[in-house]
């Protein structure tokens, strides 16, 4: 405790140390002006420049300052004190050096460690300080380096650069004064997100000689953390512009899709919201650690009681015995009050029983620590090959929490599934496709060597496309209508784009939904290729035909409607609507003909599910084109009403989707990362609760819950948490619990909760029947209020599963709060993306998965790896080792040093509570550093019960570290009292020597030296004993630590208490002689054998006693593997999980709305070349687009005419390598998403992106509420006020008398995880996993880790 | 006594096979290198504490104990010793008038004699010691009161002694050699063995006064300053006696040189302090004589010569004749020690056993749950 509050005092984390001393001293900062370009104005003000610097010392103040920190550990504080009392010669019982060696060693090794790493601290410092910018400087742009940079500076940025500092933006390259940035070093959020200039400012443009004029003032908020929000004033040309955080660009932003931008520096360096919001990274430190500080504190308590027995003592003695004894010796000086000599020889003994609060404890756990971290980075059952990524553990001061884990809150994209979906199976009229069998008819595993279909007859087909099932394309040859209408469906109906820029190269998708994704290029591949599309048109190339289809209208998806459709014209002027949704929906809206093929897909749908796949049913239905020509006007109607337009729409869209006929369902697989279930499994058998917390949908969630077995159908229920409001939610949840508990025990549980938390777990532990628990981002945000907040929690630790969709980063990190706060348990974030930046930072433990997203989530995590399936070799073998290892050497170490301490209480009672030391002054100092110290080293590095075959066969092993059973206050309590008796031992048998001991030539050997050698010696060799005991695995390095710390102890002793030391220092070495005489006797070895028996005995009787009566379960598995390891041990696997299925819809669809209008109203069709040219020109392509939705279908044929030449392209077959990274393009996707968002209102977009449930697909009621949120800040903005022709946001709906309706827009709540960049850098990066299997093959391999590895090794090979 | 079974080379799981890009050659990879330290899968004896092999521990342990604490109680026993308290407590004892009255520096020695029988001829070399009780000496501020230094010879510290000899360093100006408590209180009763014949003559028994210290003090610990065959008055010159000494430390056995100054074995005996307020330290060896005991048994008188104030502070003062044997003095502490503990270790390994075999086969049982 008291470590934390001088650590509170003084934090030394990087970064915060300086926060403070920016102020000017004096007065705080009230108001910051500063004026542009004008360095003399701003200089009156000393604001900071733009230099950081988060290293702490330099080469002159390292020492001093360093040993300041060091000091203000109490541990290091404290043995600095002892020093000082030393060499106060009225206490020092000890000579100086006993103390001040190990000081001197402890600190030397902290101190190199600090400065290694203040050292890369001040590398990237300056690596930081020296970036290049643009700096406007006397009317020319000169490049400066960035700490160069001061407040009132005009610069420049271009695009993909760091913003320098915070910045207001003056102009950009865009229209409006427009520009993206990426906020994820900022916030996490890796969506683009839109800022824009003043429209005063914005008129600057690029114009350098008028921004080198620019002499605006603003005048603004001082210095402070808050990202989101700004408030300023700009004075310029006499006029007063109101500012806020729309147009400032924070350091640490990056420029996206914007060529280059002005802005002006308002913070500088360490007083921008970055610098101001570092430091809040708090330092992790493990629950043993907070433990043994506690236990320090105890032992502090424990050795100033003894010193206070002592002293008592001591004042008696000297009334009773010394003083009369000094008299007698005439030492009348000395002799001064009884309690004056108390008082010094308190002082005393905190000297000599100073060695109870082990000095190198700390030092040694770290070094433990350290080695326990380079063996993960070390492990290669840790490595992924395909990646060419190890593990690494960032952090090296957590391992053996690794090893008490409870919860693991998991993201899912990314963590657990690889965010690639594949087109797995399809049932087209009755009949299943993609299954193999072999040639009895059996049904076939599909692995990495399953022969594939063989698609180069298609010149435009997608080579990483595998599909295994060669019926299918044989039924396309055949020239079966059902099958042709499947796939025209799947290639017309959907939002994917293709990718127009590179016609060269191949066809490039680009689709908001994975899902689609893999729809559309199952179609590519079987011959119906998506071409290109306009508002208005559908390109297709059909078995190499290019058709052309009219676009007449796009019923687009939402939550409520759980399907889209497409309403087409095909060349033959047939018109056509083709729909997909949930099957459960549209088996609804079947036409009664379809009844028996709706029985035979169903049966499919079931069994797709079962295997855990996403499911679509396909439907089409011909229409009647007087009907539609009708349906049309009332939906054009329908669009142009304002107050109710979306229930109209919907009403219409019903209508239109009616008396479908069934075509079949297709079954994607949302492929899960290697090894997903089987680690699932394995760490639920050891008792770790693993809840997944995603931005996802709720179906989808479920979905992947279902396939990692982590839902099941056998589960007595499962609950769905999704009320609004605040009293739906806890009625649910207050259900949920009675339905688990019963009514009668709820009530009882919550009286029972009030008195004792530990009434919970008594239910949880009653509760046989499995349920599970999934609640929906906005209840989640409902049930974190603080009333509900325990309701949630205990209905959540008494379900099996968890599974929170759709929450936000803010919200994970709440959660895992949640869980930490009041479950005491320790708690594992893992995910990959920058929106589990939070709630790794929260956890306990943060896991990071590299390589998937980028490397936010691995910079902010305390360890990394490739692969989630990693985590149980992670937690379940290092963890477990680490914490069994620590455990032990704390054991251990406790018990070393009461065993070697005590012996000077014991002593006390017979010197007159005079502090005389037992042992020689050298073996005190030595004693913990030399002899005793690396063969608990040792143990604490390499021991392990069981092997990593072993943990992980017997998950329950973990359990222990769980329930911390291996160190604990009981524990140690048993292990000083185990040193005590030790102690007492050591002192009280060679006592009953030493009354009468003689040597065999008759000379007195009962002197103090000769019994400090029995002492000393004994102590050694049962310390070692014990050691030996307490060793399972016993290396080379082992038995060379334990011999050689013997050896090293009697070489020592005989080399200080030879002639030649004392020659040289006989004031230091006045033992001489000592252990040459004492050691020649027999009677001193009787003694020592003796002694050595009479500790180790007891111990071995109850240890013996214990495996007899309570075996442990670490003990029984090693029992186990020694019998299997005469046998040749049998391979025995983990049974591979498999799921029985019952009727579920299995329908999933990582799908969003709003896409459908972003379509026809060809807003997302920009022609990306022209985004270069002035604002004229961009303006006019932009109308471009919009215009043919006006016009009509007159340049239909142009574009069908482009098809066809495209398609008669014939790609060269030998060309298989990958497409280069699209970044920039789906970089675009994401920014227009941005840009509506932005101009839907400021309110929702760039709020909405970071508050929490603005989740407007889910909450219709609540869109149009967001246009009149933009209102909120009137001032600021131009959005939503009439002169609609400066935002470029609004979008003409294919009407051209529908007025700019702000409410039109919908706004897209784009989860990081959902952004296409993301999707198409995934599938891009890991196809060689795509025709990869997820099972692994049972049989030849024992751990599903293993065989993992192997397979990707093979693919690596092949 | 450990199960003991050695885990070489476990099977890896990392075939050379799959080593692909690890070859000679190929571009450098991060994958970890595959030792068998950075793996984890050093060859190692992993030793299980079992009962087939605690248990035969216990017994042997008892077996050889018990033997062992047998033989050491018979050795002790055999060995003759005889104690003798002459403080002086008692108004009837010889030496009560001169404990009474006693002063450091009596000019005038105050004799005593005591009388007694040994009833056994005591054969062999026979020991005596003068054992002190209630005397700390190994009290800390009495402990490092001295000066190894000087007491080594040493010519600096021998002028000028180490400040941790205070209050004994320097008196009248005059650095004290040596200096200290330890020296100062120097025992200096004189102890005479008179052996008085059936026939009322009475010898005195010869006593040799050196051969008491360790070797190891004489000649390395200990040592003149310049040398041992020079003038010893000369080499002290300059320094003074300690306060409470009769007479200056060059004095204290003048007619051996090698006994006498730093080396004198009294001296040295004196200053290897003891480890407990009580102890004996050898004073004198009576050499066994050809043909008959050492000390046959008859009557025998203890001349003291008592100098040494103990009853200020409730001290004794003994004086102790004994033989030795091959473990040395009279301890009967060791034999019964190790004759419990091996009594204990056999007991416990018995009733262990009986728990084991009723209670033992559940943690072979392989009711280990997944």
């Amino acid at each position: 405790m008291a470590v934390r509050w001088l650590r509170s005092i003084l934090p030394w984390t990087g970064g915060s140390t300086p926060r403070r001393k920016d102020h000017t001293p004096g007065q705080a900062e009230e108001e910051r002006h500063v004026r542009a370009n004008d360095r003399v104005y701003n200089e009156r003000f000393s604001y900071a420049d733009n230099r950081i610097k988060t290293s702490k010392y330099n080469v002159f103040t390292f020492l001093p300052i360093n040993l300041f920190e060091q000091f203000q550990r109490v541990a290091n504080a404290y043995f600095l004190v002892l020093l000082i009392l030393q060499l106060i010669p009225e206490i020092s019982s000890l000579s100086w050096f006993t103390t001040i060696v190990p000081l001197v060693m402890v600190l030397a090794i902290t101190a190199v460690k600090d400065a290694t790493d203040d050292y890369f601290r001040y590398k990237s410092d300056e690596q930081v300080n020296t970036r290049q910018s643009q700096v406007l400087l006397q009317g020319k742009l000169q490049n400066e380096k960035w700490m160069n940079v001061r407040v009132g500076d005009v610069i420049k940025l271009e695009n993909n650069q760091f913003v320098a500092a915070d910045l207001l933006l003056l102009s950009s390259s865009e229209p409006y004064g427009l520009c993206y940035i990426e906020t994820a070093e900022l916030d996490g959020e890796t969506n683009l997100k839109v800022r824009q200039a003043l429209t005063v400012t914005s008129e600057l443009g690029a114009d350098i000689a008028r921004l080198a004029e620019f002499d605006g003032e603003v005048i603004c908020e001082p210095p402070n953390n808050k990202l989101d929000r700004f408030t300023g004033t700009l004075y310029w040309c006499g006029n007063k512009h109101p500012l806020d955080n729309q147009s400032m660009l924070l350091r640490g932003c990056v420029l996206r899709n914007t060529d280059w931008c002005f802005g002006l520096v308002v913070f500088a360096g360490l007083q921008t919201k970055l610098m101001q919001n570092c430091g809040r990274s708090s330092f992790k430190r493990t629950s043993i650690d907070k433990l043994m500080n506690t236990l320090v504190l105890w032992i502090f308590g424990f050795l100033f009681c003894m010193g206070i027995i002592l002293a008592i003592g001591n004042g008696i003695w000297e009334v009773q015995v010394g003083r009369s004894f000094w008299a007698s010796l005439h030492w009348g000086e000395l002799l001064s009050s009884a309690a004056y000599s108390g008082f010094l020889t308190f002082w005393s003994y905190v000297i000599i029983l100073n060695t109870v609060v082990p000095i190198s404890l700390y030092v040694s756990v770290e070094v433990l620590r350290l080695g326990h971290s380079y063996f993960i980075n070390w492990d290669r059952k840790l490595y992924l090959a395909s990646r060419d990524t190890p593990a690494q553990a960032r952090t090296t001061t957590l391992t053996e929490e690794l090893g008490q884990v409870e919860f693991i809150f998991s993201d899912k994209t990314g963590t657990l599934t690889q965010n690639i979906m594949l087109f797995n199976k399809c049932s087209i009229n009755g009949t299943i496709y993609g299954e193999v069998y072999d040639d009895f008819g059996h049904k076939v595993d599909i692995t990495e060597r399953t022969p594939c279909v063989d698609f180069s007859f298609n010149p435009l087909s997608d080579p990483k496309f595998r599909f295994h099932d060669e019926g299918l394309l044989k039924a396309i040859e055949a020239g079966e209508s059902c099958v042709h209408e499947f796939f025209r469906l799947l290639a017309l109906c959907h939002t994917v784009m293709s990718d127009e820029r590179n016609e060269e190269e191949e066809l490039l998708y680009q689709a908001q939904s994975p899902d689609e994704g893999a729809l559309v290029t199952a179609a590519r591949n079987f011959g119906f290729v998506f071409r290109s599309r306009t508002p208005e048109t559908i390109t297709l190339c059909e078995l190499g035909r290019p058709v052309t289809y009219q676009l007449l209208a796009f019923l687009d998806f939402n939550n409520v409607r759980k399907r889209m459709s497409v309403i087409v014209r095909n060349p033959e002027g047939v018109i056509k609507l083709y729909s997909k949704g949930a099957d459960t929906i549209v088996f609804e809206r079947l036409h009664p003909s379809n009844e028996e093929l709706m029985s035979t897909t169903s049966e499919h749908l079931d069994e797709f599910a079962g295997e855990g796949l996403r499911t679509l049913a396909l439907a089409y239905k011909v229409l009647d084109e007087d009907a539609f020509g009708e349906w049309m006007k009332r939906l054009l109607y329908a669009s142009t009403e304002l107050d109710n337009r979306d229930e109209l729409l919907n009403e219409l869209y019903e209508e239109m989707e009616t008396d479908l006929m069934l075509l079949g369902a297709t079954a994607v697989e949302d492929k899960l990362q290697q090894g997903v279930p089987e680690t699932i499994a394995c760490l639920s058998l050891a008792n770790i609760k693993i809840w997944v917390l995603t931005g996802d949908k709720l179906e989808t969630a479920m979905n992947i819950g279902y396939s990692c077995n982590m839902l099941r159908d056998d589960m007595n229920e499962v609950f769905i948490i999704s009320g609004l409001t605040s009293q739906q939610v806890a009625h649910e949840l207050r259900g949920a619990r009675e339905r688990i508990l019963g009514p009668s025990s709820a009530k009882l549980s919550t009286a029972g909760k009030s008195t004792s938390s530990g009434s919970d777990s008594v239910f949880e532990e009653t509760i046989i029947a499995e349920y599970a628990l999934v609640i929906n981002g906005h209840s989640l945000a409902q049930a974190l209020d603080v009333d509900l907040e325990m309701v949630l929690l205990e209905v959540a630790c008494l379900c099996k599963t968890v599974i929170c969709c759709r929450v936000t980063p803010l919200q994970k990190a709440q959660v895992v709060e949640l869980v930490k706060r009041h479950k005491g348990a320790v708690t594992l974030a893992i995910g990959d993306g920058a929106n589990d930046v939070s709630m790794i930072k929260t956890a306990h433990i943060g896991v990071g998965i590299s390589g998937q997203e980028g490397m936010q989530a691995v910079l902010a995590s305390d360890y990394s790896f490739a692969q989630f399936r990693y985590l149980q070799r992670l937690l379940l073998v290092h963890g477990r080792w680490s914490y069994l290892r620590m455990c032990k050497f704390l054991c251990y170490f406790f018990y070393k040093n009461f065993a070697f301490t005590l012996v000077h209480f014991w002593f006390g009672f017979l010197c007159g509570f005079s502090a005389q030391t037992v042992y020689d002054q050298w073996f005190i100092t030595l004693f913990n550093i030399v002899y005793t110290s690396l063969p608990v080293l040792a143990m604490g590095l390499f021991d392990q019960d069981v092997n990593d075959q072993f943990s992980l066969r017997y998950p329950s092993l973990y359990r222990p570290g769980q329930l911390n059973l291996l160190f604990n206050k009981r524990k140690f309590f048993t292990c000083t009292l185990h040193g005590v008796f030790t102690s007492f031992v050591l002192f009280f048998v060679p006592y009953g020597l030493n009354l009468s001991a003689v040597r065999d030539d008759g000379a007195h050997i009962s002197d103090q030296q000769a019994f400090a050698v029995t002492t000393a010696t004994s102590l050694v060799i049962v310390v070692s004993v014990q050691i030996s005991l307490d060793t399972n695995y016993w290396t080379a390095v082992n038995h060379f630590f334990v011999w050689g710390s013997l050896l090293m102890y009697f070489a020592i002793l005989f080399a200080m208490h030879s002639d030649g030391l004392f020659d040289l220092f006989p004031n230091q070495f006045p033992y001489v002689g000592t252990a040459r005489n004492a050691l020649a006797q027999r009677s001193v070895w009787l003694v020592i054998l003796l002694t050595t028996v009479v500790c180790i005995v007891p111990m071995l009787a109850i240890r013996l006693l214990k495996k007899d009566l309570d075996p442990s379960l670490s003990y029984k598995v090693r029992v186990l593997q020694r019998a299997s390891r005469k046998q040749r041990p049998q391979e025995q696997s983990l049974k591979r999980v498999r799921r029985t299925s019952s009727r579920r819809s299995a329908y999933a669809f990582a799908h969003q709305q709003g896409y459908g209008e972003l379509i026809t109203s060809g807003r997302n069709m920009k022609l990306r070349g022209s985004g270069h040219s002035a604002d004229v020109s961009r303006a006019g392509s932009h109308t471009y687009w919009v215009d043919p939705v006006l016009k009509g279908s007159s340049d239909v044929s142009l574009q069908a005419e482009l098809g066809a030449k495209d398609c008669s392209y014939t790609h060269s077959s030998t060309e298989l390598e990958l497409p280069p990274k699209e970044i920039s393009s789906s970089g675009w996707i994401t920014s227009l998403f941005a840009s509506i968002g932005w101009a839907f209102g400021s309110g929702a977009a760039s709020e909405g992106s970071h508050a929490g449930p603005s989740d407007n697909t889910e909450l219709p009621g609540e869109r149009t509420g967001g246009s009149s949120d933009s209102s909120e800040v009137p001032g600021d903005m131009n959005v939503g006020s009439s002169d609609s022709g400066e935002v470029p946001g609004v979008v003409n709906v294919s009407s051209s008398d529908i007025s700019e309706v702000p409410g039109v827009v919908n706004v897209i709540y784009s989860d990081s995880s959902e952004v296409p960049g993301g999707l198409n850098d995934g599938s891009l990066d890991s196809c060689d996993v795509l025709g990869g299997t997820t099972e692994v093959p049972a049989g030849h391999t024992d751990t599903g880790m293993e065989s993992g590895e192997e397979q990707s090794s093979v693919s690596e090979i092949a | 006594m450990m199960a003991s079974t050695y885990n070489a080379k476990e099977e890896d799981g990392h075939h050379s096979g799959a080593v692909g890009p690890g070859g000679p050659g190929t571009i450098k990879t991060k994958k970890p290198d595959n030792t068998a330290f950075k793996q984890q899968r050093l060859p190692a004896w992993q030793p299980i504490l079992t009962a087939g092999t605690v248990l035969p521990a216990f017994f042997v342990i008892g077996l050889i104990f018990i033997p062992i604490g047998i033989g050491l109680f018979v050795t002790s026993n055999n060995i003759k010793e005889f104690e003798i308290d002459y403080t002086g407590v008692d108004e009837n004892s010889p030496c009560h008038v001169c404990s009474n009255n006693y002063a450091w520096n009596n000019t005038v020695p105050c004799q005593c004699f005591i009388p007694f029988t040994l009833s056994q001829p005591f054969e062999n070399n026979v020991f005596m010691y003068y054992g002190l009780s209630n005397f700390y000496q190994n009290h800390r501020r009495y402990v490092k009161s001295r000066d190894d230094s000087q007491l080594n010879g040493d010519k600096n510290s021998l002028v000028n002694p180490s400040k941790e000899c205070e209050p004994y360093r320097k008196n009248g100006g005059l650095p004290i050699a040596p200096c200290g408590a330890i020296a100062n209180s120097l025992f200096n009763d004189t102890l005479e063995l008179l052996y008085n014949f059936p026939n009322s003559t009475t010898i005195e028994i010869p006593l040799t006064k050196t051969g008491i210290a360790w070797w190891t003090d004489k000649h390395v610990k200990f040592r003149n300053p310049g040398g041992n065959n020079n003038n010893l008055t000369a080499a002290f010159a300059g320094t003074t006696k300690p306060v409470n000494w009769r007479k200056p430390v060059f004095e204290l056995d003048p007619r051996d040189p090698n006994n006498n100054g730093f080396v004198n074995e009294d001296f040295i005996v004196w200053m290897r302090t003891a480890a407990l307020p009580t102890f004996r330290k050898l004073y004198r060896i009576i050499h066994k004589n050809k043909d008959m005991p050492t000390l046959p048994a008859g009557n025998y008188t203890l001349a003291v010569t008592y100098n040494y104030p103990v009853l200020s502070f409730d001290g004794r003062k003994r004086m102790i004749l004994s033989t030795i044997s091959w473990m040395g003095g009279k301890n009967p502490f060791l034999g019964i020690a190790y004759m419990t503990v091996g009594s204990v270790c056999f007991f416990l390994g018995v009733v262990l056993l009986i728990i084991h075999h009723n209670y033992g086969s559940r943690s072979n049982n392989a009711d280990i749950p997944n």
